[in-house]
């Protein structure tokens, strides 16, 4: 899809003003971090886990190349092939070659942020294939033909009735008098209508959570169980993936899923966890004929050794969009791009360029709560912060804004004369709102007061009130 | 592609600031990964005996609304699954995986039981199938595919009931990995001309041991979404019932 990151304020501010999503918002809100908490207290070892968690990444991120070769040779012992994308372009490339070889005119999907990455669906559909998403969430925007707004959760900026729409809009085989009233009927009725696809469709597509050097596996984590009929039925399973999915051994694997689920859905385990290896065997009676795995690069090696390198950790777990306050406020449209979030304002930059996506690591408040839950502990505020260095380093910030942070800078590195202003500003700011306590508007801070008030400052600043503290602290010893 | 492969590790390398890792390096991440050793395995089932390993196997499994059904031995299993189906309003038909563990299931005691052996079609309703074991500390069930247990068993039919033995319950992922790895083991090579793929396939080389089976499949409660609202279904997909069938004779 075509980034619209560039346009992020006024995305924000649809959002804001859109009653449907701040609807959807609010029940994500408190749901997701809830029953996280819930979860990491029911397990004592979950900060340890987080640690070795961090450790097996920074290790398999140190000796990728490694760990590709091994992963490589074992996918191509099992009787399964590997095929190698530089770039979004050549993984559809590889993806519509595969597609193509086994004739296929129904390709069944299971959710894949790299899918929507690299723009899978568009692609097949523009060469006669026809991609159907199969995760309840995927499915709905898909119909509505839009981009996901959660990486775990792709149809959370919609209520229930927005679904109905959608269905009543595309099954138009069924009655249209039924009820849709509640999301067990729109549950049964998207079961229903995709049975028949999933034994029907020609190849299935999945994404992957970890691959595992030592055996050649691949591994997904999914609620639904879309993601196993789309990868058992067809004759082909094609795995698309980014390069950094590599975990060394099952042993690796197992610590990354304990904190995966945990820290997605609050969940102790997901429903199914699958681990995937080859073509089905002499003797079985189901299972794919081919197996391959379409690894993509797409920009990842080149943040290895960098001040991105941490990013690269990242299990795509949502924890860091579930407790913005950002993504909470104005969804996930709104970062214009595939990943929304904390996450997507550090990864955006890095994949369609900071030019595109420049406003993105400027929409955080710093709160930190990002990095506080995130289970391999990446810094996220830090990262974001190299982006805003970078983006004044390269000029792309406006010209007031950068002669504006100038005379900032240059006042701050000047206590003196910092002081001074700072005590002649609180002077005057608390003699003109003294009656009210708050000014409604504020010469050269329009942005901010148009949304809130400023509070008036009362009697004397914190750095003089805490010099005196010290100074008392100092005699009373 | 060959040119993205070389460019792909190249740029790793380059990003990276180093050469390809020399032998000796290369000599101690295999013995990392041949060694596989254990990470931090939490304490919650790894303390335990094996009977409080069933119990909190049991406890976790209905917590995510797996529902469990003790038996005192495998005679009983077909009078279990006639209760069950009856009881839930099920008809009284079931795929069963055609695996020779389960071969010892007098299913004649219940001849109103229609049984059909093999992989599941998009018409069964209820399947049957055994499993390699079971995970105490999520309540989570391993299966694995083969010859007698084909995966479509454990996603196609609205109902899916899991024959678990006392024995095969363990505490960790680990252990469970542990179990594949000897299922590898033990598994006789495949005879020549039977094998699916032969390119590329050096499995019986003693550099590569032999894969795990094709689909492993962990799973933890019936299928489910809460991808409308947050409100948790059952049977997004998948089944919409699981019930594991506990045979314990203490």
């Amino acid at each position: 899809m075509q980034p619209t990151s560039h346009s992020f304020p006024e995305n924000a501010r649809a959002g804001l003003a859109d009653p449907v999503l701040q609807q959807a918002l609010g029940l994500a809100r408190t749901g997701f971090p809830q029953r996280r908490l819930e979860a990491i207290a029911r397990l004592p070892e979950f900060e340890a886990l987080r640690e070795e968690g961090r450790a097996i990444k920074d290790h398999v991120l140190a000796h990728l190349d490694f760990y590709l070769e091994l992963y490589e040779r074992n996918v191509t012992a099992s009787g399964g092939h590997v095929h190698w994308a530089r770039t979004a372009e050549e993984a559809r490339a590889a993806v519509l070659d595969i597609c193509r070889a086994a004739n296929a005119r129904i390709v069944t999907k299971g959710k894949s942020m790299v899918a929507e990455e690299i723009a899978l669906n568009d692609h097949l559909e523009q060469n006669g294939i026809t991609p159907v998403e199969t995760d309840l969430g995927e499915y709905i925007i898909q119909l509505r033909h839009e981009p996901p707004s959660h990486i775990i959760a792709p149809a959370i900026h919609l209520m229930k009735e927005q679904v109905a729409d959608a269905f009543r809009g595309a099954h138009t085989e069924l009655d249209p008098a039924r009820p849709l009233a509640d999301p067990r009927a729109l549950c049964d009725e998207a079961r229903t209508v995709l049975r028949p696809r999933f034994l029907s469709a020609d190849v299935g597509i999945t994404g992957a959570n970890f691959l595992v050097a030592e055996t050649g596996s691949s591994i997904i984590v999914t609620n639904e169980g879309n993601g196993d009929l789309t990868q058992i039925l067809p004759r082909v399973h094609i795995v698309v993936t980014g390069i950094e999915k590599i975990v060394p051994t099952l042993e690796d694997a197992a610590t990354l899923l304990r904190l995966l689920a945990r820290s997605a859905t609050g969940q102790e385990f997901s429903s199914y966890t699958t681990i995937s290896t080859g073509p089905r065997r002499a003797g079985d009676l189901d299972g794919p004929e081919e197996y391959h795995v379409v690894l993509v690069d797409n920009g990842r090696s080149a943040l290895l050794g960098g001040e991105f390198q941490d990013m690269l950790r990242c299990l795509r777990c949502a924890a860091c969009l579930n407790h913005c306050p950002v993504y909470a406020a104005v969804g996930g449209h709104a970062y214009g791009w595939v990943y929304p979030g904390p996450m997507g304002a550090v990864l955006t930059p890095a994949l369609v360029g900071v030019g595109e996506a420049s406003h993105l690591p400027n929409a955080s408040t710093f709160c930190g709560r990002c990095e506080s839950v995130c289970p391999v502990k990446i810094p996220l505020p830090k990262m974001m912060r190299h982006w805003r260095e970078r983006e004044f380093a390269w000029k792309l910030t406006p010209p007031v804004y950068r002669s504006g942070l100038k005379l900032w800078a240059w006042v701050a590195q000047r206590p003196p004369l910092y002081h001074a202003l700072a005590g002649i500003a609180a002077r005057v700011l608390g003699w003109a709102g003294v009656y009210r306590g708050r000014f409604r508007s504020l010469p050269l801070a329009s942005g901010w007061t148009a949304v809130r008030d400023m509070p008036a400052p009362q009697g004397r600043s914190f750095q003089s009130l805490w010099a005196e503290h010290q100074r008392r602290a100092g005699k009373a010893r | 592609m060959s040119g993205a492969r070389d460019d792909i590790l190249g740029g790793i390398r380059r990003a990276l600031r180093r050469a390809p890792l020399l032998d000796c390096e290369r000599a101690e991440l295999a013995e990392r990964v041949a060694a596989h050793r254990r990470n931090l395995v939490p304490a919650r089932a790894a303390a335990l005996s094996h009977k409080g390993r069933i119990e909190l196997f049991v406890a976790m499994a209905e917590a995510v609304q797996t529902t469990v059904a003790r038996v005192a031995s495998e005679a009983e299993i077909p009078a279990e699954v006639a209760r069950y189906l009856a009881a839930e309003n099920l008809p009284a038909e079931l795929t069963v995986a055609p695996d020779a563990s389960l071969a010892g299931i007098p299913w004649e005691a219940r001849p109103l039981l229609q049984i059909r052996r093999g992989r599941a079609e998009a018409q069964d309703a209820v399947s049957l199938t055994p499993c390699l074991a079971g995970i105490a500390e999520t309540g989570t069930l391993m299966l694995v595919s083969g010859p007698g247990t084909p995966s479509t068993l454990n996603f196609l039919p609205d109902t899916h009931i899991v024959v678990l033995h006392a024995g095969q319950v363990v505490a960790s992922y680990e252990d469970g990995w542990d179990l594949l790895r000897a299922l590898r083991q033990n598994d006789p090579p495949p005879p020549a001309g039977e094998v699916v793929r032969r390119e590329g396939d050096g499995r019986e080389g003693a550099d590569n041991p032999p894969a795990p089976p094709r689909t492993v499949n962990l799973i933890t409660g019936p299928s489910r979404t809460g991808d409308i609202e947050q409100r948790i279904q059952l049977g997004a997909h998948g089944p919409r019932r699981l019930v594991v069938i506990l045979e314990d004779r203490n």
